[in-house]
């Protein structure tokens, strides 16, 4: 671990010259020497957000709509067997209750019994009680293991959390890298996204395909959360989370992050944009990053550097690139395919 | 008599001599800041459990004034008005300072004192039929500990946290937002805070576990003891196992902060989910420690109102032991997205809903206890019921949290603060309430209100049930918690919740005027003020009891049963 620090002190050297440039011009390069691409890469067209569907309902009190099979999966689970289950023992609870209220008030019932025991009924209420939890139990043994049951993965993409912005890696496709920064509320505004769930840098994934999500974080723990998908996990600074999604269904998707992380912590939202194979293609080579067994002509051309805003005095001089565990080689070189499987 | 720093032979036996008065109070100062009478300390507990309940409602209050419509409001004003720099990420820390104090304040400051060091205090000796405490002068210093433990904590908000004043790091203080994320001094007050009431609540514990094992009073078996004194005992047991390894815990995290140790940064070859386990390791009986004392409550006055021995007493205790034990092996249902193994997150499952079962026994037991019964709904009464119910929707819905698969969606949205509110807050909180009415007259000697507590009862009820269900609402739409601005979609719940702090607000006014008004005007109260059912010893005394109860000690024959 010593050592991993000590790499990462170096990266982070290593590249700031180049992180002053990149929150300049960060957009303008990633386009530049993305040969193959170039001509579209500056017009990709990021779909708008849609109102019904990732992301909160104004005064919803369900569950967002779930576009993966485990969200459908562990939606099912809650709709349609805990809800039921813990409305019909409270509803039980509330009726007797009222009833032994109602019954064995003063004025109906002047004289108690003097009943203490009963132990059949003691019995019953312990038994009961764990069939039913049995009754949950089984599908939520289930459940879990299906969570953890991850298929041979499309796509890796590594997310990290900073202090207060995710920073985000495509290992797969030449190992650019986004910084993604909440949107101020006017540029919000102007681009029809909602306020504090809209970022200038989304992650874009392909629909239908496995997402390995490899989560870590620079600073203090973070938690990368994605309602949609019913994906939430702990960004830890030197840890490697993992976890996975599959997305079903083209759209927009977006979350906040999710555990305390300091004076930011809700204004670091998450936006994943789940779009086509070809034009998932497409954003790769806008980015200066490349398809998987294409050349490697494309540099990465995106910077690495973190776009550090403005970090509170007191926070860590946590080196904001050169994430976590990063490949130790340098971005700055040509980098290694990283494929997972 | 001018001993009256009450060394332990005070309390024995004085019938050598006679002329000696058991109502005999010292001075002032000697008997409020040198107390030695479990009944003076636990009076002493009370006031500052409601004076920190105040600031600790108040804070509350701050957080749902800004929580009321989307954008920040009133931060940056507040910020201005502790003294710190005007600008946004300051404002923003000075949430986090908020939820922090609130979280702390409630749970160290007010529930605990409240129901073990103020209740426990002044009815544990007397339910058994003992004089005082094991201990009367470690009963002493485990109250004074507590002074100087909030002082740390409210201190703490003058000096840096790191982005602005204050310590910003949640009552959980996670490592490494606690350490390498807040500079200055604020956090190192907070976990010397901890320190200190950690410290009162061991102290406090070994004082129940000692006096309830060796002073009961001749007759008194373990199992013929009133099931309030049961569950501080099993308190007492969690405190005492539980405390040091939070002790443990933030010690550690003051070395991390301090002295280079690196028990939380994995740069150091240590880790930051390390800390989580050992808090929670002590943070999940904590939860128990505050509402185990509010179960033994409520089934006295159940008993009482019901005019009925309370059903399957022996069910009930063993349930409460059940809790106690099963509630040290379920942590890690509060870490499941801290990337924890599929084993691991499966065991946490079903260990933790096994805890739903002694949980339903209790329920089931107050109902039957009911059942049968010749009830009366006086103000105690309706606090106990409003608990058994409202426990039981915070009960159901941690069954739902229990399931690590289902938890990825709740964790860390409302839907937990729904949770845990409607098991604290509504449960402690209401069981709290009910002691209060419940025991008014014995501890004042003058009887409360009965139409102020009933109003207070009904506006609080409502109160609160509009203040916290909407926030299932909230989580099951994805809203995080520890958030001081939010999507716009969240408006119209959060609006609600605000009114619904408004309403509990308002009946907490009819609290003050109650309490206050009957100190001054109430009824004189009789020794037995609630009549047939009510069996336990504290109602063969005088209200007020006498200073020093039981110079003969009471004998408890073979039919008295709790």
């Amino acid at each position: 671990m010593k050592t991993l620090k000590t790499i990462m002190m170096a990266l982070s050297l290593a590249v700031i010259p180049f992180a002053a440039q990149a929150q300049e011009a960060a957009p303008a390069v990633a386009a530049a020497p993305a040969a193959p691409a170039a001509p579209a890469a500056s017009a990709f067209a990021h779909r708008a957000p849609e109102a019904d569907i990732g992301q909160p309902i104004p005064g919803g009190w369900k569950i967002q709509p779930q576009v993966t099979e485990i969200g459908e999966d562990a939606q099912w689970f809650h709709n349609s067997l805990l809800m039921p289950i813990i409305t019909i023992i409270t509803i039980f609870v509330l009726i007797l209750l009222v009833y032994a209220v109602v019954r064995f008030r003063a004025k109906a019932n002047p004289v108690p019994s003097k009943t203490s025991h009963n132990t059949l009924i003691e019995i019953v209420w312990t038994l009961v009680p764990v069939l039913i939890l049995l009754v949950i139990a089984v599908p939520s043994i289930r459940l879990l293991a299906h969570q953890y049951a991850q298929p041979k993965p499309d796509l890796t993409i590594k997310v990290i959390g900073n202090q207060w912005y995710w920073t985000y890696q495509y290992p797969d496709n030449g190992d650019f890298e986004l910084v993604s920064n909440m949107l101020p509320e006017a540029e919000a505004k102007k681009r029809g996204e909602p306020r504090l769930l809209a970022v200038d840098e989304r992650v874009v994934v392909p629909v239908n395909a496995v997402v390995k999500v490899i989560v870590t974080s620079n600073d203090v723990i973070h938690s990368w959360a994605v309602p949609a998908f019913w994906t939430k996990m702990d960004a830890v600074p030197g840890r490697l989370n993992e976890t996975w999604f599959k997305a079903q269904r083209e759209g927009l998707y977006y979350g906040q992050c999710s555990e305390l992380c300091g004076a930011r912590h809700g204004f670091m939202p998450i936006a994943v944009e789940v779009v086509s194979r070809g034009k998932f293609a497409e954003w790769v080579h806008s980015k200066g990053g490349k398809m998987p067994g294409e050349e490697a002509a494309a540099a990465p051309a995106s910077s690495p550097a973190a776009a550090v805003p403005a970090p509170a005095e007191g926070a860590p001089a946590a080196p904001a690139a050169g994430a976590g565990s990063a490949p130790a080689t340098p971005p700055t070189t040509s980098q290694p395919a990283t494929a997972q499987n | 008599m001018t001993d009256t720093t009450a060394t332990a032979s005070h309390f024995q036996a004085h019938d050598d001599h006679g002329h000696h008065d058991a109502d005999h109070k010292p001075a002032f100062f000697q008997r409020w800041f040198m107390s030695t009478n479990h009944k003076d300390i636990g009076t002493l507990y009370l006031i500052f459990a409601i004076f920190a309940g105040i600031v600790g409602g108040a804070i509350s209050g701050l957080m749902r004034a800004e929580l009321a419509h989307p954008g920040i409001q009133y931060l940056q004003t507040w910020t201005l008005l502790m003294g710190g720099s005007p600008d946004f990420d300051t404002a923003l820390h000075m949430w986090n300072v908020l939820i922090t104090a609130h979280g702390l304040i409630m749970v160290f400051f007010m529930v605990m004192p409240a129901i073990i060091g103020g209740f426990g205090n002044w009815f544990v000796p007397i339910m058994i039929g003992a004089p005082d405490m094991a201990f009367p002068r470690m009963n002493n210093i485990s109250f004074w500990l507590l002074v100087p433990a909030l002082l740390l904590l409210l201190g703490s908000t003058f000096v840096s946290g790191g982005t602005g004043h204050g310590a910003g790091v949640g009552w959980t203080v996670y490592a490494p937002l606690s350490t390498s994320g807040s500079a200055g001094p604020a956090v190192d007050m907070g976990i010397l805070a901890l320190h200190l009431a950690g410290a009162s609540s061991i102290l406090g514990a070994v004082n129940f576990i000692t006096t309830i094992f060796n002073m009961r009073a001749p007759g008194m078996t373990l199992h013929k003891m009133p099931l309030f004194v049961w569950s501080v005992l099993v308190t007492a047991f969690l405190l005492l196992l539980a405390l040091p390894v939070l002790a443990a815990a933030i010690t550690m995290l003051l070395t991390d902060r301090n002295f280079g140790t690196t028990f939380y940064d994995a740069s150091g070859g240590g880790d930051p989910v390390l800390y989580q386990h050992l808090f929670w390791f002590f943070g999940h009986p904590e939860v128990y420690i505050m509402i185990l004392p509010g179960f033994g409550i409520v089934s006295q006055i159940v008993s009482t109102f019901s005019k009925k021995p309370v059903f399957g007493y022996l069910g009930m205790a063993y349930a409460m032991v059940a809790i106690g034990v099963v509630g040290f092996v379920v942590w890690a249902h509060h870490m499941f997205t801290t990337g924890l193994s599929v084993d691991t997150k499966m065991y946490f499952t079903a260990a933790t809903m096994v805890i739903a079962v002694p949980t339903g026994i209790k329920i089931f037991s107050w109902i039957a206890t009911m059942w049968g019964g010749s009830m009366t709904f006086k103000t105690p009464m309706l606090w106990a019921i409003g608990f058994i119910f409202l426990f039981t929707v915070g009960g159901v819905t941690g069954v739902i949290l229990a399931n690590g698969g289902v938890d990825n969606y709740m964790h860390d949205t409302y839907y937990v603060v729904a949770h845990f509110h409607y098991v604290l807050s509504l449960g402690a909180v209401f069981s709290l309430f009910a002691a209060f009415y419940y025991w008014f007259g014995k501890m004042s000697g003058r009887m409360y209100n009965e139409f102020l507590g009933q109003v207070h009862f009904w506006l609080f009820f409502i109160g609160v049930n509009v203040l916290f269900f909407p926030m299932h609402f909230l989580g099951l739409d994805g809203m995080p918690r520890r958030i001081p601005d939010y999507p716009d979609a969240f408006a119209k719940w959060n609006l609600m919740a605000s009114h619904g702090y408004e309403i509990m607000a308002f009946s907490m006014i009819f609290f003050f005027i109650n309490v206050f008004w009957s100190l001054f005007a109430g009824k004189k109260a009789e020794g037995n003020y609630w009549g047939e059912g009510a069996t336990t010893l504290e109602w063969t005394l005088s209200s007020p009891p006498p200073y020093h109860q039981f110079e003969q000690l009471p004998h408890i024959g073979d039919d008295k049963h709790h």
